[in-house]
Parts: C-alpha cells; sequence; structure tokens
C-alpha cells in the first residue's frame, strides 16, 4: 500500500503536465453551463435547486469522463513505459488504483469548480443545500464508474482512440440500461432478469441520489461497479501488457 | 547470485525461451548474446518479474521471481530496451518519482537522485522535460533511473543501443565502475561490447543457450584463433605456409593483398611463420597474431542452431 502515493502523485501530477487538463476543465464548465441555463431552462424554472444542471451531468460525462480515462493504460502501453512502471516493486493493485484515483480527484476537481453554480442559486434563492451537497457526491460516484470502465477499456486498447470510443460505448449500456431500447430486447427474459439489467443503469440511479436521496444501496452500486471494473482492469493490464 | 533454471516462454505461436538454465554469480558482468528475436529481451522481461514464465523459474539472490516479485524487483536496476520514460516529465521530476517509489523520502531522496545524476551527467538537463532530449541523454536517464537505488543486481536490454561512439564509451565505463560486487547482465549484439565489459558471455538462440565461457573462451572458438596474418611486398609461397606443422591452411585477403594462415585447434603456429619467414628472407611489412574473431563465433553458433 505505501507506494500507492506516489503513484497516484505522479499520475495527478501528469494531467496538469499537458494542456490535457486545463482544456478538459474549460470545455467541462463551459458545457455544463450551457446546458444548465439553455437546455436546462435554470431561470424559466423559477425554482432555487441545481437539477437543471445535475440533470445533463451523466451524458455529459458520457464524452469527457472517457477523455480522461482513455490515456491511462493504453499510453503506458504505446511508449513501453509500462514496463518500466510493472518492474517497479509495485503491486498490480497500487498501480491500478493509483492511476484511478488519480483520474478521479482531477474529475472531482473539475466537479468542483463549478461552485459558481451553486453560489448563482444561493443568491436567487434558498435551495436546500443538503441536497445539493448530496447530488455532487452522486456526481463524483457516477464519473468513478465512468473512470472505472474507461480504465479498463484503456487497458485493453493500445490506441487512445480505440480506448475512447470502447469506453463510450459500454457506458452508453450502462446508462441506456433502464430504458426501453434495452429492456425490449430482453422481452424473451425472466422478469428478474429484466429487472437486474435495469437496475444497472446508471439514469436511474443517479437521479435518486440527485434529488437528495441518498440510499445505501445507490452509494454501494456505483462503489461495487467501480471495484468490479477495476479488477478487471487489474487482469487485462496483466493479459496485455507484453503485446 | 541469480539461478535460472529451465526458463520457458512459450506464446501463442513460437516458443521464446526454451527451457534455459544458468547461474550468474556476484561480481560477474554477464553478456547477455544472441540474433535478434533469439529470447534476450523475453528471458530479461521474466528476470526483471514483467513476464511470468510459462514453466521453470528464476533466482534473484533467493527470491523466486514467480512467488517473491516485490522482493527480487526491490534488488534489481533495469533499463528496458529502448529506456522507455515518463516523456512529460522533466529529469529531475521522474528520477524523484523512481526514488520515492523505490522507498527514498526527503534528505534520503534528494541524496540519491544527486548521485545518480552525477554518475551518468545529468546536470545540464535536470530541469527539461524527457521527450525534449537527444536520445544520448534519453538513455543515461534509464540509466540513472535503474541505478538509483544502488542495487545488488543490474539488468540492462542494450544500454548502448543507438548510442554515438563517445556516448557508448562512456556508458561501457560506467558500466565498468559499477560492476564490482555486483551482478550485472547486458544484453547486446554488439561484440566489441562484450570484450570491452564483460566478464562473461553467453550465447542464445531461439531461445536455447547456445555457448557460455569468457570472451576469451569464445574468440578461441574461432577459426581464426592463433591465426597470423602477413601483409608483404612481395609474392609469398602459399604451399609453403600451408605445409607449416600446426596450419590448418591458408586464406588470400584480396583487398588488403595479405594472407592468413589459419592454425588448427589447440595449436600455435607463429613461432613457424616466423622462422619461414626468415628462412626465405621474406619482406614482411605486417605481422598480425589474431585472438579470434567473436563476429565469426556468433554466426557459426546462431546460424547452425537456426539451421
Amino acid at each position: 500500500m505505501s507506494q500507492l502515493p506516489v503513484i497516484f502523485k505522479r499520475e495527478l501530477a501528469s494531467y496538469f503536465a499537458t494542456p490535457l487538463a486545463y482544456v478538459f476543465i474549460l470545455i467541462f464548465l463551459v458545457l455544463s453551463g450551457v446546458f444548465t441555463f439553455y437546455l436546462g431552462g435554470f431561470y424559466e424554472r423559477g425554482q432555487a435547486d441545481l437539477t437543471p444542471f445535475f440533470s445533463f451531468h451523466t451524458w455529459l460525462y458520457l464524452f469527457l469522463v472517457p477523455a480522461i480515462a482513455m490515456r491511462l493504460w493504453a499510453e503506458e502501453r504505446k511508449s513501453g513505459s509500462i514496463e518500466l512502471l510493472m518492474t517497479l516493486p509495485i503491486t498490480r493493485f497500487e498501480a491500478v488504483t493509483g492511476k484511478f484515483l488519480a483520474a478521479w480527484v482531477f474529475a472531482g476537481i473539475a466537479l468542483l469548480l463549478t461552485f459558481p453554480m451553486v453560489i448563482t442559486v444561493n443568491y436567487l434563492g434558498e435551495p436546500d443545500n443538503g441536497v445539493i451537497v448530496a447530488a455532487y457526491l452522486g456526481s463524483w460516484l457516477l464519473a468513478g464508474a465512468f473512470l472505472a470502465i474507461g480504465s479498463c477499456m484503456s487497458a485493453l486498447a493500445k490506441n487512445q482512440v480505440i480506448a475512447f470510443v470502447l469506453a463510450v460505448s459500454v457506458s452508453f449500456l450502462f446508462i441506456v440500461s433502464g430504458l426501453p431500447m434495452v429492456l425490449d430486447a430482453f422481452a424473451w427474459a425472466p422478469q428478474w432478469l429484466v429487472d437486474a439489467v435495469a437496475s444497472l443503469s446508471f439514469l436511474v440511479r443517479f437521479d435518486s441520489i440527485s434529488k437528495g436521496v441518498i440510499d445505501l444501496r445507490d452509494l454501494l452500486y456505483f462503489l461495487s461497479l467501480i471495484v468490479a471494473w477495476l479488477a478487471a482492469t487489474a487482469v487485462v493490464v496483466d493479459l496485455k501488457k507484453a503485446q | 547470485m541469480i539461478e535460472i533454471s529451465n526458463l520457458t516462454k512459450r506464446f501463442a505461436q513460437h516458443t521464446a525461451v526454451d527451457d534455459l538454465s544458468f547461474q550468474v554469480r556476484r561480481g560477474e558482468v554477464l553478456g547477455f548474446l544472441g540474433p535478434n528475436g533469439a529470447g534476450k529481451s523475453t528471458t530479461m522481461k521474466m528476470l526483471t518479474g514483467f513476464l511470468a514464465p510459462t514453466s521453470g523459474t528464476a533466482r534473484i539472490l533467493g527470491h523466486d521471481i514467480r512467488t517473491q516479485t516485490l522482493q527480487a524487483q526491490r534488488l534489481i536496476g533495469y533499463l528496458p530496451e529502448g529506456a522507455p520514460c515518463y516523456g512529460d516529465m522533466t529529469v529531475r521530476g521522474f528520477l524523484e518519482f523512481i526514488a520515492e517509489v523505490r522507498g527514498f523520502r526527503g534528505a534520503d531522496k534528494r541524496q540519491r537522485v544527486e548521485t545518480a545524476v552525477a554518475q551518468v551527467e545529468l546536470e545540464k538537463v535536470l530541469g527539461q522535460t524527457i521527450e525534449t532530449l537527444s536520445k544520448g541523454f534519453k538513455r543515461r536517464v534509464g540509466l540513472a533511473q535503474a541505478i538509483l537505488h544502488d542495487p545488488e543486481v543490474l539488468i540492462l536490454d542494450e544500454p548502448t543501443d543507438g548510442l554515438d561512439p563517445n556516448q557508448k564509451h562512456q556508458v561501457r565505463q560506467l558500466i565498468q565502475g559499477l560492476a564490482q560486487d555486483k551482478i550485472v547482465i547486458i544484453s547486446t549484439h554488439i561484440l566489441e561490447e562484450v570484450s570491452a565489459v564483460c566478464t562473461r558471455a553467453v550465447v542464445i538462440a531461439n531461445g536455447r543457450l547456445v555457448a557460455d565461457g569468457t570472451p576469451l573462451e569464445l574468440e578461441s572458438r574461432s577459426k581464426y584463433h592463433q591465426a597470423v596474418t602477413l601483409v608483404s611486398e612481395g609474392p609469398l609461397d602459399e604451399v609453403a605456409l600451408a605445409a607449416l606443422p600446426g596450419a590448418a591452411g591458408v586464406e588470400r585477403n584480396e583487398r588488403e593483398h595479405s594472407l592468413t594462415v589459419l592454425a588448427q585447434p589447440g595449436h600455435v603456429i607463429f613461432p613457424q611463420v616466423n622462422a619461414l619467414i626468415a628462412e626465405r628472407g621474406w619482406a614482411i611489412r605486417e605481422l598480425d597474431v589474431e585472438r579470434g574473431r567473436l563476429d565469426e563465433v556468433f554466426r557459426t553458433l546462431t546460424r547452425g542452431e537456426a539451421a
């Protein structure tokens, strides 16, 4: 465990060593503003809450989060530095988790920089700030789930663009698994399977957290999803590292 | 000591390393030779714990690389082929990262980085990002990274590949300086390097060991071992030279207008050749006794295996 912070620190710093971090944060802030005020009708609703802000996060993350996850392993394999990393005295757990946490904290930083939204809504009215905090937590967990998927896809593909496309596709399946377009495909299946597939949906889970309802099952859902995808990442890294 | 026992690595289509066994003792600088694709890098990747062997194993100072990978990795300094680094980091940032991963903190860390930087002369480029460096400097960053924790075992995959002659010389000197009380394994296909720095050479072809000995012993396997080359103004009597006791034959080198008299294995023919020259009164401009040609031994060993 002792080397995890070292890996974490290097990875986080590497985001800021290139323009990637700044471009990402800028686009994230601009888009989340556009979605909130134009598509979400923040003013027209006349309600002091951030529902229009959070309700678009799932779709925003679908394209932005794979962009920060795609380099995690693909870049290491492309440049060959994975051979250096994996022959240093660190465990696979430390490498996989350290990289993931760095990306997750980076996503958290981007998310925190949307604080003017909170100030705005507090200036205009009297929102329930508890709900807002819960929604931020939910949004961060959602980003973590997207990142864990992206991390695994990045380990799978040597090419960053392919890693990106794979991550978007798999993430999309997780978003829409509660919608009729997926559930209809399971028309033949027993009800328990349909329910199981529907319960995987990011939309449903995130929706309830962003309304301020923190259900332990929802937290557990996101955390176990992250753990499962990271475990898959570790396996894939081992299988693919030498190719 | 490094003990490699029955180390084997099979990939989907082919066997890269095939039942390889040998040992390396402290103080030895082992030159690991073989043509491209012979399995040198694969062997090194298994020794450093990057690849898991299909069967067999190796012990690094008693630590099994399959079951005690981390302990073994702590003892090893490794320069992978091509010296990959994190290009977007500065030299200082990168070396500090390595020092931290190796468990050094605070003043200890700074001390380690400083020493390694001084050993490979990186002072001038400390603040530059690695991707902006020339090939020679990148290689030196890779070396600094490998020697930073003063490892007991140093494994270098083609440390001088792509360097200019001055840089090659520098790296070799560095390796020789480091070699005392350590185990050093260098893979290379530059044969002069073996004579220059190695105390022992292991040749592999198609993943199998084909020769193991000191560079001198390998040279003595050459048909040119103890051969005498004569460069003369006038014509020489080839038949008389070939008939000398111990001589195995005569080769004519058209370009240099010289003759090479080959010796039978285990024979020394220089005195006889010398006597013949004196007897016939030949005007000889140059007279050389060869130690043997490593490249010729290398070709014979590795081609024979491929056929």
